[in-house]
């Protein structure tokens, strides 16, 4: 009886060093057994913030091979560890159900979705590639001038990915002779 | 300073230095056409009228000018005040709005009068070419060139009536504190105010920091916005220096990176220019890449594009056969994304690639961007959910009007997943040029995949199809090194970022040592490198981008987190932190500085100069390169060395910054005859109506101001915000934001719906009476100003219609960014009409206005000849 009077918040907040109740003297059994997410994480990688450009250094916290915590890194110069609500946000961008998992194909004329198998999505990507870059080719202008490309294929879109993918991105494109390569940054 | 830029809000974390700075007693004044949360933790908030920016630091300029308030002897010796210009050059102010030199029959200048006396341009002197392709981007490596910058004639006492200085002094007479008040709309004495505090602030103790965004660079005359801060700066000598700088704000992770490393038509990695059907083979892009003694690293373009070509092609670029340099695609004119939408609605595009960005929401005018998509033969989006850009063929505002039919649109689509930021490694790009690493933190699961896998293996496929071909065309294809090392096991394994990072730095092929930097970098084809600002980003075989020294164990410039390009240095230009002899201007602005004893540059930063050039030095005549700088020539990257106050080459639409008003404005210019930009892209398409414009009739019919921009809890285009749940409960909705005397002038309800009305759409929102856009009083007569956020679509989480679709297509001519801050508008109380309806509506609107195809394509207002932009 003493003892279960004893737990009593009010008690030990009135006992306790806790006198104004905002610490030991609130926490409930269960509260005190709790423990962040980030505790149990099997490793930290360090990251970065994948939304504006300010560049904010993220941990993503990974147990069980899957991502369970991302938050601010402290040791940045950049950010001190902040995050803005995107980046926040950015555990669910990453792990929440509105994510792709699978490819989805749309035929011509069809009104809905279909699956595809990935590399067979990619040898047909590779086919059309292949067939809109012969379609579209120039080899010289009006004046017999070199132009050694094709206009029948164009992609947009870099800024929010690597620079090693923009890299690779721009080579492969520069080779095939596709000319009309752009991202966000003309926007 | 910040203007254009809403910082607190859309660069949130960025901003805590500002309040940092506010912290430690600096003074933060914001200026724009709506009072945001910056405004709110600002000392100083100034409205504007959105497009009037020019006029607005034209007064400022004024200011400086007419009180001898600039950093002179920092003007006189690094920027280009004391040059003179030809006698020839006739300014805006002699032609009421136009230089010498233009040519209204193709919208663009011929610029050779606009050189300093004694030099000539180098080549083409005509616009035209340039303009075809946005030539001023491709000048960022090599400089615009100038033959003969080191005879130009000098007065360094600024006081020849044709120096740049006394220019720049008629050229903004008239920019007047109360022409200002006109323009903008900004009282007299709050506009004194700031200038007041922006000069103050400026001399050898103290630098003042100028931020801006795309609030800047979405305009039609967008490069010279940037230009006349930069123009201000220099004057004010807060260039070079620490706290001083021009500071854009960048909106995605990598921007940066994916304009270094670029995927866009007109450029190559670094910078350098993408060749066009003039250069006939590699001497003659070098050629036109150099001017007769050209000053500075810019001359060295050769040894970044042969090394460049050596990682492209590996062996098989060769000294005989150019290194490959006629195996790369030629441009000849404008291939830039809104061109090729027009190709596409034209049906001369068979396939598209979208690559983690979504058009049809984030582009200008997202009907054309969709009917774009909808006349392909194919479309690749490859995203981490599920875009609008990949369902326009089921539900985008057009399925609503008919004008696209799922079972008559032929696009074929491939919905990719993409591996998200922590499932993959690799190098992002910050808006202050820092490249940081991220490792991988897990393995993508189901079909989701990188970039780099994706076009490691389409490359690996595509190259399988044509291994055997005897076609010329296909020999690059053949001949690309493609060889990159791979993680895992079999045909489908992941590329190595890592590997694709070492060459970008670059090795020296000799030794099979990685490069530590691009003054290693040879023309002889001896050294390979991906991207030459990047060289250096693996010196010593460390990945420098990688590193994680914390701020708390290491000093104010943090040098040990990340990699800032070139060569890990975070003030650019720092010579100019030093006086002319080398010394720095105060102890408290102290940077970088000549140790003589050492004989070398040092200080806190990497110093961005020659190491031994000393500063009195005098360079040999004739010499050229990094050996022809002075001792006093601190814009390594500009072939005279020297700022550009006036800007002889580069530019397509002046060699100064003019206040020309919007595209689409309510007003007609009050400073001169000409109304906008003469030389901006107009595309007279009947899917691309304009809204007229003075001296056009008809405008009243758009009779407000409409700007967009971006909200704290949403990403751009709403990708990769939309659809998740915490942000898109925090702003659920898509609203208009209006002032109590527009709500009553339009008997508009606050939490009412309203719809927004151009030549191109309606849009529907909430309306949200605010004083926080204040009316206006320009030239007299009160200018309402209306404001939108530009994210919401029609998937994800929370809907709303696409504000985007309100702007049509017109582009600044330098850098061919669509002008998407500012146009006019009304604003109509209730909901919009849908389907066919909204389409009668706007056959109405645009009747009534008497909008047809040539309205906007009047350039040139007192020739008033229709101009529209020929397809390539």
């Amino acid at each position: 009886m003493w003892e279960r009077l004893g737990k009593w918040p009010v008690v030990r907040q009135l006992t306790g060093r806790d006198r104004l109740g905002r610490g030991a003297a609130a926490q409930s059994p269960s509260h005190v057994g709790l423990r962040p997410r980030t505790a149990d994480a099997d490793r930290v990688a360090g990251t970065v913030c994948p939304y504006c450009a300010v560049g904010c250094a993220q941990k993503a916290y990974v147990r069980d091979e899957k991502i369970v915590q991302i938050e601010g890194d402290p040791d940045s110069p950049i950010s001190r560890g902040r995050l803005c609500p995107k980046g926040s946000a950015s555990l669910q961008l990453v792990t929440g159900p509105q994510r792709l998992d699978k490819v989805r194909y749309r035929a011509p004329y069809s009104t809905e979705w279909t699956d595809l198998d990935l590399h067979q999505a990619m040898e047909m990507i590779a086919d059309r590639v292949v067939a809109a870059r012969e379609r579209g080719w120039q080899d010289v202008d009006g004046k017999g001038r070199r132009l050694n490309r094709t206009v029948g294929l164009a992609a947009l879109g870099g800024a929010t990915l690597d620079n090693e993918e923009n890299y690779l991105l721009k080579k492969l494109f520069t080779a095939m002779g596709a000319i009309q390569i752009e991202n966000q940054a003309r926007i | 300073m910040i203007i254009g830029s809403n910082m607190a809000e859309a660069h949130p974390v960025g901003f805590q230095w500002v309040m940092e700075a506010k912290g430690h007693g600096a003074r933060v004044i914001h200026v724009d056409p709506r009072f945001t949360r910056t405004s709110a933790v600002a000392d100083t908030y100034v409205p504007i009228r959105a497009g009037s920016d020019i006029a607005f630091l034209g007064g400022v300029i004024h200011h400086v000018l007419d009180n001898d308030l600039d950093f002179r002897e920092y003007v006189a010796a690094y920027t280009n005040a004391s040059f003179l210009v030809g006698e020839d050059f006739a300014d805006t102010e002699d032609l009421d709005g136009l230089f010498s030199g233009y040519d209204p029959a193709t919208g663009t200048y011929s610029r050779d009068s606009w050189y300093y006396a004694g030099t000539r341009p180098p080549g083409e002197p005509d616009g035209s070419r340039a303009k075809a392709f946005s030539e001023p981007l491709q000048a960022g490596a090599s400089g615009a060139g100038i033959d003969g910058a080191a005879d130009a004639e000098r007065d360094p006492t600024l006081q020849h009536p044709r120096c740049v200085y006394q220019i720049l002094k008629r050229h903004f007479a008239r920019y007047t504190p109360e022409m200002v008040e006109r323009v903008c709309g900004v009282p007299q004495e709050q506009f004194l105010d700031l200038c007041r505090a922006w000069t103050a602030n400026s001399n050898r103790e103290r630098t003042t920091a100028l931020v801006y965004s795309v609030g800047w660079t979405q305009h039609s005359v967008g490069a010279q916005y940037i230009r006349t801060g930069a123009i201000l700066q220099l004057l004010l000598g807060n260039v070079g220096r620490p706290g001083g700088g021009v500071f854009a704000l960048r909106g995605h992770a990598s921007i940066q990176g994916s304009t270094d490393i670029p995927t866009l038509f007109n450029l190559l990695p670094g910078y350098l220019a993408m060749p066009d059907v003039e250069h006939t083979d590699l001497d003659a892009w070098i050629a036109d890449q150099r001017s007769a003694g050209h000053k500075g690293y810019g001359y060295d373009v050769d040894a970044y594009l042969v090394s460049l070509l050596k990682e492209y092609f590996g062996d098989a670029a060769t000294p005989e056969n150019g290194f490959g340099f006629d195996w790369l695609p030629r441009i000849d004119g404008d291939h830039g994304t809104y061109r090729t939408v027009m190709d596409m609605i034209d049906g001369k595009v068979s396939g598209y690639f979208v690559l983690g960005q979504n058009p049809a929401v984030g582009s200008a005018h997202g009907k054309l961007q969709r009917l774009g998509l909808a006349n392909l033969d194919w479309l690749v989006v490859r995203d981490l959910n599920e875009i609008e850009t990949a369902t326009f063929w089921k539900d985008s505002p057009e399925i609503e009007t008919g004008e696209i039919v799922p079972e008559r649109c032929r696009t074929e689509v491939f919905l990719m997943p993409a591996a998200s930021h922590v499932e993959k490694e690799g190098t992002f790009t910050q808006t202050q040029r820092m490249l940081q690493w991220r490792t991988k933190a897990v393995e993508p699961t189901g079909d989701r995949r990188s970039e780099l896998w994706f076009t490691h293996h389409l490359g690996r496929l595509v190259r399988e199809r044509l291994a055997d071909s005897t076609e010329p065309r296909d020999v690059p294809v053949q001949r690309l090194a493609w060889d990159y090392a791979t993680e895992g096991e079999g045909p489908w394994a992941e590329p190595s970022a890592d590997d694709v990072l070492r060459r970008i730095n670059g090795y020296d092929l000799s030794t099979g040592e990685l490069l530590p930097g691009y003054l290693g970098l040879k023309a002889d084809g001896s050294t390979s490198c991906g991207c030459w600002i990047y060289s250096g980003v693996y010196a010593d075989g460390v990945n420098q981008a990688a590193r994680r020294t914390p701020h708390t164990e290491q000093g104010p410039y943090d040098a040990e987190w990340g990699w800032t390009w070139p060569m890990n240095r975070r003030v650019l230009y720092n010579r100019a932190s030093a006086d002319p002899e080398g010394r720095p201007w105060s102890e408290r602005k102290k940077l970088v500085w000549w140790d003589a004893d050492a004989g070398e540059w040092t200080g806190h930063d990497v110093p961005d100069f020659p190491a031994r050039i000393p500063p009195g030095h005098v360079a040999p005549q004739g010499s050229t390169g990094p050996e022809a700088l002075c001792g006093d020539d601190p814009f390594i990257m500009q072939p005279d060395g020297k700022a550009w106050l006036f800007a002889p080459h580069g530019l397509l639409d002046g060699p100064l910054p003019t206040h020309y008003e919007p595209h689409e404005s309510p007003v007609r210019n009050p400073l001169y005859g000409q109304q906008g930009n003469p030389t901006r892209k107009v595309y007279g398409r009947p899917d691309n109506p304009s809204n007229p414009s003075p001296p056009e009739s008809g405008g009243q019919m758009f009779p407000y101001v409409l700007t967009a921009a971006r909200l704290t809890e949403h990403h751009t285009a709403g990708g990769m915000s939309r659809q998740l749940p915490y942000l898109a409960e925090l702003q659920p909705a898509l609203f208009v934001e209006v002032s109590p005397e527009l709500a009553r002038e339009r008997g508009l309800a606050h939490l009412g719906d309203a719809h927004v009305v151009t030549s191109r759409t309606a849009v529907q929102a909430r309306v949200v009476v605010t004083d926080r856009l204040a009316p206006l009083r320009i030239e007299g007569r009160v200018i309402h100003q209306v404001w939108l956020p530009y994210h919401f679509g029609h998937t994800g989480l929370v809907s709303g219609d696409v504000v985007n679709d309100l702007f049509g297509v017109v582009e600044d001519s330098n850098v061919f960014i669509q002008e998407s801050k500012v146009t006019t508008c009304d604003v109509r109380p209730g909901p919009r009409p849908r389907g066919q309806e909204l389409l009668a509506l706007m056959e109405q609107v645009r009747a009534a206005a008497g909008i047809t195809v040539e309205t906007g394509t009047r350039i040139s207002t007192s020739h008033g000849v229709p101009h529209t932009e020929e397809s390539p």
